[in-house]
């Protein structure tokens, strides 16, 4: 029963996983099946769904969801089996011996039409004045099964109240079909579990604990469970209004960063393929737009490689030298929706999270004082805005520590969605621009800073840095064309380890203060490890807990979103592992495309250094503007 | 203390331990043979041969297997578990015993009503003295190696948890939903083991087909349907109460039995059956006629058709579990379809939208109660079209 280990929905909503033959050769190991008539043969204990998906035959789902395990219960994909009494979920029918099945039989035709009618008489809202108006799958299914009246009436009044309460996702229970996939999202693949379903019968809907507003439970922001909604009933809580209103506003200096992944992924708003990075297309859109510069968020990405390469080069130092206890490993702190996690769940392992602040917070504290003097604006008339591919960003801006510029750091936290209705708004078809270049003083960075949209990537800019840093050789000698490969892909959770050699070069000028040699790394073997998504993050805290392997790593990234941040909770709708696997291709091929690979030979990095930071990384002033806290939130909330 | 019922297979005489003693001298495949020779269906309603089950359960391969119980009586209607857990404990969980010898099971559970609870100590009392007599334990009866034990486990008010999958949930701690199937609990059943889920009637049976044999248990009833079913009497007669009736039993019988008089309609098997007019009751009781997990309600000329369908329908409304669609809004339809008739504000039309509603419910529906659950409304607005319809809702008081 490994399913049961590995999940905690409840088993009424799992398929019972039949381990597929490894070989379909032996006997037994195909079965001949018939569809629609058709004669066929599918491996044994592939899905009713899985086969006809193979075979070419749609069938329509809702409850159904790729990254999820099964549920069973909106019933849309139901077929007929010959000799079966009722019609069967396609999702949830292993097929196990041979059967034929209908797919479009009247009485299945009937069954779904009728499925799709009673979901429109509880559904509120008007379709045209929804968010997910041409992206909601309720309403695809409904044009696709000619549904041209309510047949069983339609709700004129919302059911519940919405809950605004998060910074980050805000939900419309009268908008839910309860299809529970954001129940399975939030409990299987994050591992957080604030939502489940609550009463019985008509009265049944999804619930927080108690039915608090999302801002009082242990929900990351993460967003995950938006990006899995067939419908409105979650959405992010969108400030472009705010937003307009700053660019309209002529006495307001309206600044706006952009980070990998969502120049990765807004091409698919835009009825593009997953794949294709628009990021120079972007800058001239956003230009249109009104937005008076705009800044690459890789430059403080390549800034934070500087920051949290450095202390962790500072804490093994501390802990091999000095022999001082300093928390190890050292856990990436970029990603807000995995702060939160261990905020809530490991806060005794707080001290573990790198101090050096994201690359959004560390570019909005320099946006309102190193550019606001060089540009010679008053910082109280800067209006600064984030685009992300995530929702906890919302959150993570809003943190009242989040103000070492003496204003709030970053205004707005934008997700990829609304910044495309934003642009469509202006009547702008991003395909079709001009390209154009980012804005000094920042200007391009380091294709190091662009890889952290895909998991994986912030330990690989890390690596490339620290091993030139340490050995003085390049990475180019290590890995060909500087590709790190050993910690890509999706595998849910990546160990590397890394000799450092016995050479090593000399330490470079920014950090010859803290060290005078690498001697004391002799015979050292560099551990590192990644984990994207909270449960396999928990997998590995639970590992550290108990004095497993990963409590003798280094080094360890965590994102909270499956993919890393290009499956954000902000990211275009629909994600499947297909389009995630996609949309890293293309920021891999983009990186690939500079000249500029790693975060220490940024030149605006450099310059920073040499301009403004003038005390080096782990320095005073970066202590002030480009380090944070934490906080140890626990489980409890009032 | 024992009230004395009257009835030839499952009130008949039996001594405590009777079938546990005579099952651990025979081998398993022998319990399965007689079992087949009595052709002995589930007696929960659904009619499963209770042989094919326990055949495929000792089938499968697994370290730890599980006998549960389903003491969930909660159909409308039917209270005749209540009286054998009260009066006939020995039945119960001596067939409990005989399914753990069959399948391989070492541990029973008893899935108790919650609002029996009352039952409980009494209940746990009479294990204790089973323990004491070596008729539960290790090696019981002597044979060595065969270790049983027997546990009880309370619901919490939920109809569905009668479902077997969602019942399973509930041991397991999780909301009371079905699950999907296939997989069958025979192979993924509690905890995951394979589980042989029978009725209280059922083990009861049971412990009677051991001791006197499956073919003295098939002389009894119908071809189809063999042996005595206790039935659950309820509604307009002078003589409610649980009797049993071999199998093949007309309802004219059964109401000339329980003194019903002017009967009108008879709703067999609980809200989820049929209502039969009177122009039926020369059917018989039985699966392959009128099938009925036990539960008998008679209603009279003075009873007004549409407000019982409409008890019916509440009913379901507050218990669909909610996690499928045609069950969770469906029913809600289907009582709102009631009010409008009630409001005398409806449309033959939309009604007969809501005939093909109900007809998709009892496909479409993830389990047994979303599928049964339309029953009641397509069975009395086809039965009693002339009374509901030409009066306008107002026959009867």
């Amino acid at each position: 029963m490994e399913s049961r280990s590995n999940f905690r929905t409840p088993v009424s909503q799992q398929a019972h996983v039949i381990e597929k033959p490894k070989d379909t050769s032996t006997i037994g190991g195909m079965v001949a099946i018939e569809i629609n008539e058709k004669k066929v043969s599918v491996p044994f204990g592939t899905t009713i769904l899985e086969a006809c998906k193979m075979n070419g035959i749609s069938v329509p789902t809702l409850c159904h969801h790729e990254d999820l395990c099964v549920a069973g219960v909106c019933r849309i994909c139901v077929v007929e089996v010959e000799g079966m009494k009722t019609l069967q979920a396609s999702c949830a029918f292993p097929i196990t011996n041979p059967i034929k099945i209908k797919t479009s039989s009247p009485m299945v035709r009937k069954a779904r039409r009728h499925v799709i009618d009673l979901l429109l008489s509880e559904h509120y809202g008007e379709c045209y004045s929804c968010f997910r108006n041409g992206k909601c799958e309720l309403q695809n299914l409904a044009k696709e099964y000619g549904v041209d009246n309510y047949t069983f009436g339609h709700v004129t009044k919302p059911r519940y109240e919405i809950d605004n309460s998060s910074y980050s996702v805000i939900r419309d229970m009268s908008k839910c079909i309860l299809c529970k996939r954001c129940v399975r999202t939030c409990i299987d693949l994050q591992e957080v579990g604030v939502l489940e379903a609550v009463n019985r019968g008509h009265e049944t809907k999804i619930s927080t604990f108690l039915d608090k507003p999302l801002l009082d439970v242990i929900c990351i922001n993460c967003g995950q469970c938006i990006n899995r909604c067939p419908t409105a009933a979650l959405r992010a809580n969108d400030p472009s209004d705010e937003i307009w209103a700053a660019i309209d506003d002529p006495t307001k200096h309206v600044v706006i960063q952009t980070a990998p992944s969502p120049r990765a992924a807004i091409c698919e708003e835009f009825g593009m393929e997953p794949g294709h990075s628009l990021t120079k297309e972007l800058n001239t859109a956003l230009r249109r737009i009104g937005f008076d510069k705009v800044f690459d968020t890789n430059t403080t990405a390549d800034l934070t490689i500087i920051e949290e390469g450095t202390e962790l080069i500072l804490r093994l130092y501390k802990a091999i030298v000095k022999k001082e206890s300093v928390a190890l490993p050292q856990f990436t702190s970029c990603s807000p929706g995995w702060v939160k996690f261990l905020e809530h769940y490991y806060p005794e392992y707080i001290d573990n999270l790198s101090s050096a602040k994201s690359p959004q917070q560390m570019f909005g504290a320099l946006i309102k004082t190193f550019y606001a003097k060089k540009a010679g604006i008053d910082p109280e008339n800067i209006v600064s805005v984030a685009v992300m591919p995530c929702s906890a960003k919302k959150f993570e801006c809003n943190r009242p520590e989040m103000n070492s510029s003496g204003y709030k750091d970053v205004d707005y936290g934008l997700t990829t969605r609304e910044l495309a209705r934003m642009i469509k708004e202006a009547g702008i078809n991003l395909p079709e621009m001009p390209k154009s270049d980012f804005d000094s003083p920042f200007g391009e960075a380091s294709g190091a800073g662009l890889i952290f949209g895909a998991t994986g990537g912030v330990m690989e800019a890390a690596i490339r840095t620290v091993y030139e840093f340490i050995t003085g050789n390049k990475i180019e000698d290590a890995f060909e064309k500087a590709e790190v490969k050993p910690v890509r892909g999706f595998e849910g959770i990546r160990y590397v380890e890394l000799p450092l050699g016995e050479k090593f070069g000399p330490v470079p000028d920014i950090l010859k203060h803290f060290i005078p040699n690498w001697d004391w790394l002799k015979g050292v073997t560099l551990k590192v490890a990644v984990a994207h998504g909270t449960a396999n993050a928990k997998k590995i805290m639970d590992d550290i807990k108990a004095g497993g392997k990963f409590s003798e790593c280094h080094f360890i990234e965590f994102m909270a979103c499956p993919g890393g941040c290009l499956g954000g909770g902000g990211q275009p709708i629909p994600t499947t592992p297909e389009i995630r696997k996609k949309r890293a291709e293309a920021i891999y091929a983009e990186d690939e495309s500079l000249e500029i690979r790693k975060a220490h030979e940024n030149p605006n990095v450099v310059k920073l250094y040499e301009e403004f930071l003038t005390d080096g990384p782990c320095g005073h002033i970066s202590h002030k503007l480009l380090h944070t806290h934490y906080t140890k939130r626990g489980r409890y909330i009032a | 203390m024992k009230n004395k019922r009257e009835g030839k297979v499952i009130f008949s005489p039996y001594e405590r331990g009777d079938a546990v003693k005579k099952v651990v001298a025979i081998s398993r495949e022998d319990v399965l043979f007689e079992l087949r020779e009595s052709i002995l269906k589930g007696r929960g309603g659904a009619g499963f041969p209770t042989a094919t089950k326990w055949t495929l359960v000792s089938a499968a391969i697994s370290d730890e297997k599980f006998v549960v119980c389903n003491a969930d009586e909660g159909e409308p209607g039917t209270f005749k578990d209540r009286i054998l857990l009260l009066e006939y404990p020995e039945l119960i969980f001596d067939g409990m015993v005989v399914a753990g010898y069959t399948i391989g099971a070492k541990k029973g559970i008893v899935y108790l009503r919650g609002e029996y609870e009352y039952m409980l100590k009494s209940l746990e009392d009479y294990l204790g003295e089973m323990r004491k007599d070596n008729l539960l334990g290790e090696n019981i009866c002597g044979k060595i190696g065969f270790n049983f034990d027997i546990t009880i486990r309370l619901g919490s008010g939920a109809y569905v948890c009668g479902e077997e999958t969602a019942l399973i949930e509930s041991l397991e701690g999780n909301r009371g939903e079905a699950r999907n199937r296939p997989p069958y609990p025979v192979n993924t059943g509690y905890l995951g083991k394979p589980t042989t889920v029978n009725n209280v009637e059922t083990f009861a049976a049971v412990s009677h087909i051991i001791t006197k044999g499956g073919s003295w248990f098939a002389k009894f009833g119908t071809d189809k349907s063999t042996g005595a079913k206790l039935f659950s009497v309820s509604g307009d007669c002078e003589k409610p109460g649980v009797y049993e009736l071999p199998w093949g039993t007309t309802i004219n019988e059964l109401l000339e039995i329980v003194g019903a008089k002017n009967t009108k309609a008879v709703q067999v098997g609980g809200a989820s059956g049929i209502c039969i007019p009177k122009s039926q009751f020369n059917r018989k009781l039985g699966y392959e006629d009128a099938a009925t997990g036990g539960s008998i309600i008679i209603f009279n000329e003075s009873r007004n058709m549409l407000h019982i369908l409409k008890n019916f329908m509440e009913f379901f409304v507050e218990e669909s579990c909610g996690q499928c669609t045609p069950c969770r809004i469906g029913n809600v339809k289907l009582l709102e379809g009631i009010e409008m008739i009630e409001n005398n504000n409806y449309t033959f039309s939309y009604l007969n939208h809501l005939k093909e509603l109900g007809k998709t419910m009892q496909v479409a529906s993830k389990c047994g109660l979303g599928q049964s659950s339309p029953n009641a409304f397509l069975s009395i607005l086809e039965n009693f079209k002339d009374e509901i319809f030409n009066n306008g809702g107002n026959n009867g008081k």
